[in-house]
């Protein structure tokens, strides 16, 4: 494997809040371009994980690098070079949707001409022409989470970190948007996605499976699926995830 | 008997039609699922359901009380569950039960068998804010603090929306619990696969009702052909199938594609067509379809 092939790299990164240990020694990596789900019940430790990913929250111990940047040491460069995106938070409401791809395009420093450009590149792909000036609040949600998706990537980030990304967006939506997917991994863009939806984990190349801060499972979908004798990642999630100890504290 | 009925309910915010003619009936003991995303009009039909808020036109009944007329008696027969979280952040788990308790003119221990299951398990955490305490947590004292004055017809908005699936599992065992106890349980869910859990549902769209029936009964009235196709690399068959013009519809179900086609086309014709263009690996195979397929087929009509 070449090294700097890898978005993500992590060793024994641990998140403690006094006595309770959220994040627990977990060490993976994430390959360029790797669509790579990460799973896991409510209060396995998914967020705290992702929160230190993104440099938004310092280790307690171990270590680790996300677009070639320590965690630790250079959390700042980490946020300019990943794009981010929730079902909870990810576009202004009330801004139109060019001021939303302006306003993001800025923060994430690129240049006025750059954002023009790529503006009206983005509204033709996402056939968003008739949309340009739509308040975002006017939009349906498959639409809103779209255009969040493709606001996330703008600025042509190494990796995108999506939270839930699909949560209650309609079936039809919800496959659509998961092409949106295969076309940035495609591009080299490494995906790094959580969701509820276990079909939506058969399409990661690998998947990792988080129980009480740990790591207990990390593979392509299909090598679990057989490890566990499963015919559905459905059934091996229901497997590993039954194990927690912890109770959604 | 009939446990909830609405008549041609419609319900506009400003220039947008939450709610158009919708139409149902549910019976008496009925776990009732109200299936659909984000904007359908599901949480708009439960707050007009629970005289929340008042139609546009329409007319409904809740354990024979008019919606409209009677709300106060229907407050005292119904329990609430709604979408976003409820309760008083500042005050403890049994702070908040027996407030709603008393609220209902009753104590916690009069109707303690209903929520025993619920509660137990968060009542190492009693003495906790109710704010303090994780999702899980929440839902299942929100859930608690609806049922604690028994009420007939339990209204639960999108119970499991952002939870894993083992507490999604854990929550549908405590409803079919509650249902052995004759409540009557209306539940809404954007999750396609809970469907299967309800006595009958209701597919919602666009403020819509497109189906109403049994589960069973859905599946059996799908009138496509539908088949289930693998093969080495997914992303690409997908588009293949998508070129293909007697396909129909193709799209990605977890680690197969579901794809409905013309019926001249026949799975031989197709298993060449891919090879052709160099996929390996291809089965093919004829499925039923589950709601989703269901769902999808009378979301495009």
């Amino acid at each position: 494997m070449i090294m700097n092939n890898i978005v993500i790299e992590t060793e024994n990164l641990t998140k403690r809040f006094g006595k309770f240990t959220a994040v627990d020694s977990i060490s993976f990596n994430v390959r360029k371009g790797e669509i790579f789900g990460f799973l896991g019940a409510n209060g396995a430790g998914k967020t705290t994980a992702m929160r230190m990913l993104c440099g938004l929250s310092k280790p307690t111990s171990g270590k680790g690098t996300v677009a070639g940047y320590d965690i630790t040491r250079r959390p700042e460069p980490i946020k300019r070079n990943i794009g981010y995106m929730s079902q909870r938070f990810s576009l202004y409401e009330d801004l139109k949707v060019w001021e939303n791809i302006r306003l993001f395009g800025g923060i994430y420093g690129m240049s006025d001409s750059q954002i023009a450009e790529k503006t009206n590149e983005l509204l033709h792909t996402l056939d968003f022409g008739k949309d340009r000036n739509t308040p975002v609040k006017a939009l349906p949600l498959g639409r809103k989470q779209k255009l969040a998706f493709s606001v996330a990537i703008f600025h042509e980030p190494k990796i995108v970190f999506l939270d839930e990304p699909t949560g209650g967006v309609d079936p039809a939506a919800r496959r659509q948007f998961w092409e949106l997917i295969y076309d940035a991994s495609d591009r080299g863009i490494a995906v790094f996605v959580t969701t509820h939806y276990m079909d939506e984990a058969e399409y990661c190349n690998r998947v990792s499976i988080m129980v009480d801060g740990r790591i207990k499972a990390l593979d392509t979908p299909d090598k679990l699926k057989c490890q566990y004798n499963a015919d559905s990642m459905n059934d091996v999630f229901t497997h590993i995830a039954r194990t927690a100890e912890r109770t959604g504290e | 008997m009939t446990a909830v009925s609405a008549k041609s309910l419609s319900k506009n915010y400003d220039k947008t039609t939450a709610l158009e003619n919708v139409d149902l009936r549910v019976e008496r003991g009925e776990i009732f699922g109200i299936i659909g995303p984000d904007g359908a009009g599901k949480t708009t039909l439960f707050r007009i359901l629970t005289s929340l808020l008042l139609p546009d036109s329409g007319t409904a009944y809740v354990g024979g009380l008019n919606v409209v007329k009677d709300y106060k008696a229907i407050r005292t027969i119904i329990g609430y569950m709604p979408g976003q979280f409820s309760l008083y952040q500042d005050m403890t788990v049994e702070e908040n039960l027996s407030f709603f308790a008393t609220l209902f003119n009753t104590r916690t221990n009069e109707n303690y068998h209903l929520i025993r299951d619920i509660y137990t398990q968060i009542e190492p955490f009693k003495k906790r804010r109710a704010g303090a305490l994780s999702g899980g947590m929440k839902q299942k004292l929100a859930l608690c603090c609806a049922l604690i004055h028994k009420p007939e017809i339990l209204f639960l908005d999108e119970p499991t929306t952002g939870v894993d699936t083992i507490s999604r599992k854990e929550l549908w065992q405590m409803l079919f619990k509650l249902k052995q106890q004759g409540i009557t349980i209306l539940v809404s869910t954007p999750y396609m696969d809970e469907a299967s859990l309800c006595d009958r549902i209701a597919l919602m769209r666009n403020g819509s009702v497109m189906e109403i029936n049994t589960p069973t009964q859905i599946k059996e009235h799908y009138d496509d052909v539908l088949w289930a196709v693998k093969g080495n690399n997914m992303p690409r068959l997908l588009n293949d199938l998508r070129r293909n013009p007697q396909v129909k519809t193709a799209f990605a179900f977890g680690n197969v594609h579901h794809i409905t086609v013309e019926s001249s086309l026949s799975i031989n014709e197709l298993r060449e067509y891919l090879t052709s263009n160099g996929n390996t690996q291809i089965e093919i195979t004829t499925i039923k379809p589950d709601i989703e397929d269901c769902y999808m087929k009378a979301a495009a009509q």
